[in-house]
């Protein structure tokens, strides 16, 4: 299929250069000797040129451009390029060089030449057999609103079998007239037709730019187009809080979910919460550099992968804090809280002496970066897989906590500790156990946060006071209440945000949450537990 | 305890003090600065470590005293108060945030002692112990500001100011605010934008943003964000696939360092403004940077430009003090100005009577391995204005402690203070 695509693009470019052949090679020469000159303005006369000279390489040149894979020689001023998978070729023939000269330097770009690049890409992959290519080709000139785009683009228009692809050319021209001084007044009014149902902020962007000569008719629609499309993003826009706010809800949910056991279930003002969600960081940082050196072509699985490694590192480390320091300071709070803070101290200095002080990097695996459309609504995939994988989470949680023995017995325990350990259960054992529990958890809620997060040191502190905030809104003890209140809390803080301000929102829900709590003391939904009898 | 230490320092002190002069850093290696701090602290050891080589100064070896302020502001007061009092260093070189600095001002006059301050800041000081080496607003903000209305950077016509809240962002913004008006934008094409520090969920404002930008004019974000919340930020304006041809955001606080830890491919073209940028091509700077990656023992270590700041500093020190012929603070305060020193990019920095310097002025974009490419810098060093002339307060306000012996004379009463 592809060797049969290439073969039609062959075919293409030999047409193309048998019709301008001598002029093409003229030009395309000269653009040449003026990337020699690694100066931005005869780049940008060199990009120019490329575009209408029509040359086959024309493509391949400005796309190895973009990616800063075009090379100069500085001693021969001999221009290459290189693949993707990094074969070099020189561009004046075309052919394939086996020994790269040495000292070659990248051309190089800024935004402006980027922005003139993508145009020129966007006219010459208007008929480029990848639809991907052509829907791109489209946007682009969407964007740039460039009359001289016109003319190809209409011979695109009208040789595009697929549907979906045709709608974004015919947008595409319907920008570019509204921009334009020349179009006539029948065009420009159908052009805002079709943008008023494109319905996004580019059309709002494109029906702006209406040029000022068209006449109060048309100023008018476009007007009322405008509006019209501005109130349906706002009615949009609620729906967009309401995604945003589920969306840091799972962030807090998950920061806090380790919490609603050790504090939640156990009664442990544990500080150092915030420091096993950074220590399950930098377990999939580790996890990464791992498969970095060894696998990268698998490096997709690595959070799959970090997940267990992170739970098992945290909740032993959970389990060594819990047997040398909480064991002993149980129902003293203030020592168990200065103990813990003391702990959350050494290890982010450990970690800072062991990975130094700077940010770690963590990559995005390919199934979570990137965002798609839902209905005018953008959904990133990151975020998208954080909310699945929190509400896993919380259900295997649930279930451990129902169907499992150790739940049985923690929940024996947290109820009535006496009583338990005369029924024969180990309630040191148990103690250590669900200290251990809360920890993992709060490490595979480091592999979630460390795609959105800082890697580094610090990253624990931040979430230490939302996690607090988390449980005690939601009634100490109750996983449900962790739920609901960290859904709640983040809409709530999205609601705010764009009224407020980030920072005013964050007072606001504070005040708020310290007036609930006067209220209700034991939070959304109070369980009875040993924390409330204490 | 501290009392039988200082005592025992005393006691060897007669031997001691004949062959060193201390040099303090108060630089945090704990607690949240300790992420851009201690990269400080690390080439200020290498830069004594360098002159011991060629012999020290005035005959005698220098001697690193390092203290950990801990990213604690009043504990950097304490702690510069023990380097001058107990340690009796000659000059200190440190602090990182305006609060921290403004916190050890009274320290370094009360006890006349001399600060060297790296990173670049909101202007409006200007202090008679203190010597600016990093940028002022006129350094960095308003050329930054300049080249995204020229032609090349993209005739930017709307702006989003974006900044964590705090003393520097407000104050670059303020500045930059009117700046903008008096370059003719309208009230309604300026947003401003703050959020808390480590503010780590940026999906709204990223979307607004882009909503901001969907006006059919050309739009930038300058940013002004510090420190730990650059990352998620990045990552959010990648997610959302807002790219440098469409939406550019230039940042005043995010250079290679704080990209270490960002996957920057989707980032290409986004800018910083700074002083320095590590692919910078200079001799000077080559050799900078291998004596940097030998002296910390990684070849991938990076450099940055409050970095390079100490550099031009620490070299205008010595040589004050070898003008001088004493390390005495009064004596190098004096001699100190007037003095130059090459920087690492081919220029040659002088300090000047209002005790900043000059500096050149470059824009960087990102590339995809982290590093800057230099799209634009100015063809002169820039001197620094401790007093913006765009701000009512401040712009009558000029500072010389040379001539005037002041660091706000005010040129239309004519009177200091």
């Amino acid at each position: 299929m592809s060797r049969l695509k290439s073969f039609c693009a062959l075919c293409l470019c030999l047409l193309a250069l048998a019709l301008h052949a001598p002029a093409a090679q003229a030009d395309a020469a000269s653009a040449l000797a003026r990337f020699a000159e690694d100066s931005f303005p005869e780049t940008a006369k060199a990009i120019e040129e490329l575009g209408a000279s029509g040359d086959a390489r024309a493509q391949i040149i400005l796309e190895s451009l973009a990616a800063a894979r075009l090379f100069v020689d500085p001693a021969s001023r001999a221009v290459y390029w290189r693949t993707a998978s990094g074969v070099l070729h020189e561009a004046a023939s075309g052919a394939p060089v086996a020994t790269p000269p040495a000292g070659l330097q990248p051309v190089r770009i800024n935004n402006r030449l980027r922005t003139a690049i993508q145009n020129e890409l966007g006219a010459l992959t208007l008929m480029a057999p990848d639809p991907a290519r052509r829907r791109a080709a489209a946007e682009s000139l969407f964007k740039a609103r460039d009359p001289a785009a016109l003319a190809p683009l209409e011979n695109a228009l009208k040789a595009e079998k697929d549907p979906a692809i045709a709608r974004a050319f015919a947008q595409a021209r319907a920008a570019i007239l509204l921009a334009s001084a020349g179009a006539s007044n029948e065009q420009r009014i159908d052009s805002i037709a079709l943008l008023r149902a494109r319905a996004d902020m580019g059309a709002i962007a494109a029906l702006r730019s209406l040029h000022e000569s068209a006449s109060a008719d048309a100023k008018g629609l476009a007007g009322d187009a405008v509006a019209a499309i501005e109130g349906r993003l706002r009615l949009m826009s609620h729906v967009q809080n309401v995604w945003y706010g589920l969306s840091l809800g799972s962030v807090l949910l998950l920061a806090a979910i380790g919490l609603a056991i050790t504090f939640g279930v156990m009664g442990v003002i544990n500080m150092a919460h915030g420091e096993m969600v950074m220590l399950g960081t930098y377990v999939t940082f580790l996890v990464q550099e791992a498969f970095r050196a060894h696998a990268p072509a698998w490096f997709d699985l690595s959070l799959p992968v970090a997940l267990p490694l992170a739970f098992l590192a945290t909740g032993l480390v959970g389990i060594a804090i819990e047997r040398g320091v909480i064991r002993f300071l149980y129902g003293r709070p203030l020592e168990t809280l200065l103990a813990t803070w003391g702990v959350s101290l050494i290890l982010q200095q450990a970690v800072r002496t062991a990975f130094g002080p700077t940010n770690r990097e963590v990559g995005a695996p390919s199934y979570m970066s990137g965002a798609f459309d839902l209905f005018g609504l953008s959904v990133t995939w990151g975020r998208l897989w954080i909310i699945v994988f929190t509400l896993v989470v919380f259900g295997a949680l649930l279930l451990a906590l129902k169907r499992t023995s150790l739940g049985l017995h923690m929940r024996a325990v947290t109820q009535n500790r006496r009583m338990a350990a005369s029924m024969g259960i180990r309630t040191p054992w148990v103690d250590a156990m669900t200290f251990g529990l809360g920890s993992g958890l709060a490490g595979i809620a480091g592999v979630a946060l460390s795609q959105i997060d800082n890697v580094s040191p610090n990253l624990g502190q931040s979430y230490i006071i939302d996690s607090f905030m988390v449980v005690v809104f939601g009634g100490v003890g109750n996983l449900w209440g962790a739920l609901v209140s960290a859904f709640a809390l983040g809409v709530a803080n999205k609601f705010l945000e764009p009224l407020a301000g980030a920072v005013l929102a964050k007072i606001f829900i504070l005040v708020l949450l310290i007036l609930f709590i006067q209220k209700r003391p034991r939070g959304l939904f109070a369980l009875k537990g040993r924390a409330v009898e204490a | 305890m501290v009392a039988g230490a200082a005592m025992m320092a005393s006691a060897g002190a007669p031997v001691m003090a004949q062959e060193t002069i201390k040099v303090g850093i108060l630089h945090s290696l704990s607690g949240t600065m300790a992420i851009s701090e201690t990269t400080l602290k690390d080439v200020m050891l290498m830069l004594i470590e360098e002159q011991n080589k060629k012999g020290g100064v005035l005959g005698k070896k220098l001697e690193a005293v390092v203290v950990d302020p801990a990213s604690n502001w009043p504990l950097f007061a304490e702690k510069a108060r023990e380097l001058i009092t107990q340690q009796k260093v000659a000059a200190v070189f440190g602090c990182w945030t305006s609060v921290s600095r403004k916190s050890v001002l009274p320290v370094f006059k009360e006890l006349n002692n001399i600060l060297f301050y790296p990173v670049q800041y909101e202007g409006e000081e200007s202090e008679r112990n203190v010597f600016y080496t990093g940028a002022a607003p006129n350094q960095q903000a308003i050329p930054a500001v300049d080249y995204l209305m020229s032609k090349d950077g993209g005739e930017v016509k709307r702006w989003v100011l974006a900044g964590t809240d705090y003393v520097y962002p407000r104050t670059t913004n303020k500045i930059l605010e009117a700046y903008l008006k008096a370059k003719g934008v309208a009230a309604e094409d300026i947003m401003i934008n703050y959020t808390p520090f480590g503010h780590s969920d940026w999906q709204t404002i990223v979307f607004d943003v882009k909503k901001f930008g969907s006006a059919g004019k050309k739009t930038a974000v300058v940013s002004t964000i510090n420190g730990d919340a650059n990352v998620p930020f990045y990552k959010e304006l990648a997610n959302q696939g807002v790219k440098a041809t469409d939406i550019p955001v230039v940042a005043f606080s995010v250079g290679e360092e704080e990209l270490a830890g960002v996957d920057t491919s989707n980032l290409v073209g986004h800018l910083a403004a700074w002083n320095y940028f590590q692919s910078v091509k200079n001799p000077s700077n080559a050799e900078f940077i291998a004596k940097w990656q030998a002296f910390t023992k990684n070849p991938k270590r990076v450099t940055n430009d409050p970095m390079e700041a100490h550099v031009v500093g620490f070299a205008m020190w010595i040589k004050a003090i070898e003008k001088a012929g004493a390390t005495d603070p009064d004596k190098v305060i004096d001699a100190i100005v007037g003095v130059e020193a090459p920087n690492l990019t081919g220029g040659v920095s002088k300090m000047l009577p209002n005790h900043h310097i000059t500096k050149p002025v470059m824009i960087g974009e990102i590339r995809a391995d982290g590093q800057f490419d230099v799209v634009w810098q100015t063809k002169d060093l820039v001197p620094g204005d401790a007093w913006s002339d765009f701000l009512d307060g401040s712009k009558d306000l000029e500072a010389d402690w040379v001539g005037k012996k002041c660091g706000n004379f005010n040129v239309k009463t004519g009177k200091c203070g």
